[in-house]
């Protein structure tokens, strides 16, 4: 009797003690998420392989699975497919025109092709975050293909996410549908600039939220391409994200909000292209902050980096209301 | 020693599956909890001991692996295991009953305090949403995957007791 009523009060120590330590590991990695850096890295490295491996022997899986389609789906595929192609070969050629057009108005305006052509880097999508509530994934390449935390992340022509932590093999990054995600984007055809933000309540509509829209001359419409603006810290500019959906004014009639449609399906995303080019405006900030939170003190963005991001955006579209 | 390492290689198999296979299986964007079935099987069967440990060490390596806070995970698992101990007395070697029961309130719980901490203090009040479309349909996904895993769970726990000649509340 006496061994048990030792043990319980044992193991309630222990139990008292755990969660202290768990409470003081929160409140660091929140404080200062470079502390942690170093523990993550090796853990990474470890176990980053077997995922590769377990993933490898899923994807097979499922393409065994995939033989079964039946032949009905496929053919009515190739119909539409083929109706596609002949209107993307008709629209190809309009584009062509356009692009030669372009090609020659900038030489006049002496524009270099800056953001044509960015190097990137093709990656695996190997695991998903743990559990059902955000929009965290894991790729196979890390900081040894030269990938950096902050790098945009694209697939399928439109903006996946931001790389938020690297290792030498892997990288995680947050994709734009994320709860936590905030992109300072603007509209195509009026250059209007806005906040594009990602809401669990919208991933099974496949759509995401567009707010402080400032279109003071109501030129902007449903359907309207939206790409990563100019002003984004850490997003290169003119990055396709999606086409608005729904378009509303805001109660203080200054701004407007709505949703728009991503062009990524990221239900089932398996291959990433990462950009390998930080915008050279946060590249000159990191460099620029002083001691050890240099570049590897991008963990903790999750919660701090988001807020600030949005006070930036703030003060964009307050500056921006002027005009 | 022995029981120690075959407690490790589980919970690394679980989160790698968990990380891995969960998402190829999941249903509607909803994955099973595959780390709560082993958390509170293992309390259940052995204890609040061992659920304690198991729980913190499942929770500190899903932080590692794939959270920028680290501790979170660790706490709710850690205290999950542990109150899952306290049935360990009415356990009943056949009965499916208990773990399904346990396990369906732990993952619930675990959702909540997921919400609270993570959505609610970000200002999303939508709480019903979010029990309706997350909460609720990966506790059902859950017990399905009990039905499952448990029976595996269990053959491995008594294994190992019969190799640790009936030591049951021996040291994990």
């Amino acid at each position: 009797m006496k061994k048990t009523t030792n043990d319980n009060l044992k193991s309630k120590y222990l139990l008292a003690g755990l969660s202290v330590f768990c409470v003081a590991l929160i409140l660091i990695s929140f404080l200062d998420s470079s502390a942690v850096a170093p523990v993550k890295q090796v853990s990474g490295f470890l176990i980053t392989p077997v995922q590769k491996g377990i993933n490898g022997f899923g994807s097979w899986l499922s393409g065994l699975t995939d033989n079964f389609e039946d032949a009905e789906t496929l053919r009515r595929e190739n119909k539409e497919l083929s109706a596609r192609v002949d209107t993307l070969t008709e629209e190809n050629s309009q584009l062509i025109q356009d692009r030669e057009e372009l090609r020659r108005l900038r030489e006049l305006f002496d524009l270099d092709e800056q953001y044509d052509e960015y190097e990137k880097v093709g990656a695996r999508v190997i695991a998903k975050e743990s559990g059902n509530w955000f929009q965290l994934f894991t790729i196979d390449k890390g900081s040894n293909d030269g990938i950096q935390p902050d790098m945009n992340v694209i697939s399928g022509g439109g903006l996946v996410g931001i790389v938020t932590e690297t290792g030498p093999n892997w990288a995680t990054v947050r994709s734009i549908i994320d709860d936590n995600s905030n992109v300072s984007a603007m509209v195509s055809t009026t250059s209007d600039r806005c906040v594009i933000a990602g809401d669990l309540r919208l991933i099974d509509e496949g759509s995401l939220n567009l707010l402080k829209l400032t279109d003071a001359e109501n030129k902007v419409h449903v359907g309207d391409k939206v790409v990563t603006s100019y002003i984004s810290e850490k997003f290169l500019p003119g990055i396709l994200i999606g086409y608005i959906s729904e378009l509303e004014n805001d109660a203080n009639n200054l701004t407007k909000s709505g949703y728009i449609t991503p062009v990524v399906d990221f239900r089932h995303l398996q291959e990433v292209l990462v950009i390998l080019e930080l915008k050279e405006y946060s590249a000159d900030d990191l460099t620029a902050a002083p001691g050890g939170s240099g570049v590897t003190a991008e963990p903790g963005q999750t919660e701090s980096g988001q807020t600030e991001a949005e006070q930036t955006e703030q003060s964009e579209s307050e500056t921006v209301e002027p005009q | 020693m022995r029981r120690k390492m075959v407690t490790a290689l589980l919970i690394l198999v679980c989160i790698l599956l968990q990380s891995t296979v969960c998402q190829m299986i999941s249903i509607a964007s909803i994955k099973p909890n595959l780390l709560i079935i082993l958390i509170v099987s293992f309390g259940l069967m052995r204890g609040r001991r061992s659920g304690m440990m198991i729980g913190f060490f499942c929770g500190l390596l899903t932080d590692l692996f794939f959270e920028s806070v680290l501790g979170f995970n660790a706490i709710i698992y850690m205290w999950v295991g542990y109150f899952s101990g306290y049935f360990y007395r009415i356990f009943y070697d056949d009965d499916i009953k208990t773990p399904l029961f346990l396990i369906s309130v732990s993952d619930v719980a675990y959702g909540i305090v997921h919400y609270i901490f993570r959505f609610l203090l970000r200002g999303r009040i939508d709480f019903f949403y979010y029990f309706g479309r997350i909460i609720l349909p990966e506790m059902f996904y859950t017990l399905i995957l009990t039905i499952i895993c448990y029976r595996v769970l269990y053959m491995i726990n008594r294994k190992l007791t019969i190799a640790d000649k009936g030591g049951v509340d021996s040291f994990v």
